[in-house]
């Protein structure tokens, strides 16, 4: 159930996002979510995309730092109390969330959440057993 | 049980080496006087005469040597004897400049190779061992300088040469070579190679002598552990003579300085003080044998530390540290001695590639240094923590090293200015 999502080492300089985003436009690669975590002097901007290899490869090939990571597309249901629903059933697991972000759009009538977990795959299979959607690759339009 | 090859001199008694030194010393400098008109005119402009130097306490009052006067002074402007009595040159390889060209007698030849001879012993060597040098011959001092060692211990020498590693690893196990001396970084790539091939059980080696690069006790611990061997440390520079100038004995803990042929001292690089024993500053050597090419208060800008505690080896030779720097790239930040060579070995230490960036600045009247680093695969991960716990490591890595404060940032990769292929190591803004 987990979907591949690249991480890339981004020194903070005006202009260096840009030309990431301008590397993947270029490759026409879409972009799903984005998040950036950051400390004073670099961050690591972390995508979902449509095709995480050719994203990967063509990433590598302009000199950047890059790696995938495993983590889950968790639907939160457009209601108030939707996300709070899904952390309760993590914390009611003992589920360590490494950390959270939202993804584009809407898939359908939810919205979507990436999370960073220790083991995708044994928390996909508790999320499922409380009815929360996991979303596949397919369903988010990623090869 | 130690053995020496030259015990009367290697175990001597502090008197009775100084004085050996204040004898050879006084009639060094009147041989200089005499001979090398271009000394003996920094002599005068300081007023002195050889009648001045009476003793090694008077060392302190002669001029220094730099790598300057050697390259004002190509090629016989150095030169105390007639050529008709040399009989030999070596020279260093020029990438920083003009040549230097070193003149040796057969006397000259007869005691640097006395000296190799002694690094030879004290690892251990014996007529029964087979001595591979795999050091370059020529012009580099490493080859024949070693090869004249052999010979005079009695080992039977492999002149090989550097490089064509199937032909060194063939001799090496057909002829059971028990002694290598090379440089570090090939002793390296050999071991390497032994490993890939699967000789080890094939290769007889004890000992290597290892020199003419700088190297860290990481790499000793590395080929000694790759090659089964006891890995010693060698110095010497082809100004005063080539390998064996100083040399390791079984302690491993510092370089023995034939003080019979060379006064070492040490100096403030800035100042051009002589520092008390146990500083660390430039090392400086006096020739007091020499007879075609006497040096006298050459600046080799190595920065060590010199130690007379007693060594369990028996040797009563001074001891020098494995060089920690030039005095040429040393920065002075927080009133505290960094060489980007200390902090090079942190980096590699810790894991870091060896691209890097020194940046010194002032603000607020107080220094700062900050190391940039280039990021890589290895070190990269999606966890931030991860990272910066990597960090934080660094950080306290260098702290322990330099003794101040310096600040690391991670940078991308290649994005350090490298020119001509070299990176520019060391940006100095409170100069700017
Ligand atoms: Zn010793």
């Amino acid at each position: 159930m987990a979907i591949k999502q690249i991480t890339v080492f981004l020194e903070n300089r005006a202009g260096r996002l840009l030309e990431i985003t301008q590397l993947l436009a270029y490759n026409k690669i879409d972009l799903r979510a984005l998040n950036i975590a950051e400390t004073t002097d670099y961050g690591l901007l972390r995508i979902i995309v449509d095709d995480s290899e050719k994203a990967l490869a063509v990433l590598k090939e302009s000199g950047a730092i890059a790696t995938t990571t495993d983590v889950l597309a968790v639907a939160v249901p457009n209601i108030p109390g939707g996300l709070n629903t899904l952390l309760q059933v993590l914390a009611n697991a003992n589920v360590d969330v490494s950390y959270m972000y939202s993804i584009f759009g809407h898939a359908d009538e939810n919205a979507y959440m990436i999370l960073q977990l220790a083991d995708a795959d044994e928390v996909a299979g508790i999320l499922k057993n409380k009815g929360i959607v996991v979303a596949d690759a397919q369903k988010l339009g990623i090869n | 049980m130690e053995k020496y090859y030259q015990q009367e001199m290697e175990c001597a008694s502090r008197e009775e080496m100084v004085a050996l030194q204040n004898e050879r010393l006084v009639a060094q400098v009147k041989h200089v006087w005499d001979n090398v008109p271009y000394y003996r005119k920094k002599m005068e402009d300081k007023g002195l005469t050889p009648d001045d130097i009476k003793g090694i306490e008077d060392l302190h009052k002669l001029p220094f040597l730099t790598k300057d006067d050697l390259r004002d002074a190509y090629p016989y402007g150095l030169l105390a004897k007639p050529l008709a009595d040399c009989v030999r040159i070596q020279s260093t390889s020029g990438t920083t400049g003009k040549r230097v060209v070193a003149f040796y007698t057969q006397h000259d030849v007869d005691l640097w190779e006395d000296c190799c001879a002694r690094a030879l012993v004290a690892a251990g060597g014996t007529n029964e061992d087979v001595c591979q040098v795999s050091y370059g011959y020529g012009l580099f001092t490493g080859g024949p300088g070693m090869n004249g060692g052999s010979h005079k211990v009695g080992c039977l020498t492999l002149p090989m040469s550097s490089g064509n590693t199937d032909r060194q690893l063939q001799f090496m196990t057909d002829l059971g070579a028990t002694i290598i001396c090379c440089t570090p970084s090939y002793a390296e790539y050999l071991a390497e190679s032994i490993h890939e091939r699967g000789l080890r059980d094939q290769i007889k080696l004890k000992a290597g002598i290892f020199g003419a690069e700088a190297w860290s006790e990481e790499m000793r611990h590395d080929i000694e552990e790759k090659l089964g061997i006891k890995a010693f440390d060698i110095y010497g520079l082809t100004e005063t003579s080539g390998p064996g100038v100083a040399f390791e004995c079984s302690e491993q803990t510092g370089m023995h300085i034939n003080e019979d042929h060379f006064i070492a001292e040490i100096i403030d690089p800035e100042t051009l003080e002589v520092l008390p024993e146990g500083s660390q500053g430039e090392l400086v050597f006096t020739s007091i044998t020499k007879e075609a090419f006497p040096l006298l208060r050459y600046r080799t800008k190595d920065i060590t530390v010199l130690s007379r505690e007693k060594c369990s080896c028996g040797r009563t030779l001074v001891k020098m540290h494995k060089p920690m720097g030039r005095s040429d790239d040393m920065l002075i930040v927080k009133g505290v001695n960094v060489f980007p060579s200390q902090i090079e070995a942190v980096l590699l230490e810790n894991g870091y590639p060896a691209n890097y960036q020194i940046i010194v600045d002032r603000v607020n009247h107080s220094d700062t240094i900050e190391v940039l680093v280039e990021m890589t695969p290895e070190i990269f991960s999606d966890s931030l923590g991860s990272i910066t716990e990597k960090e934080k490591n660094l950080v306290a890595a260098l702290k322990a090293m330099l003794g101040i404060y310096a600040k690391v940032r991670l940078v991308e990769p290649k994005s350090i200015a490298r020119s001509e292929g070299k990176a520019v190591r060391v940006i100095d803004k409170r100069k700017i």
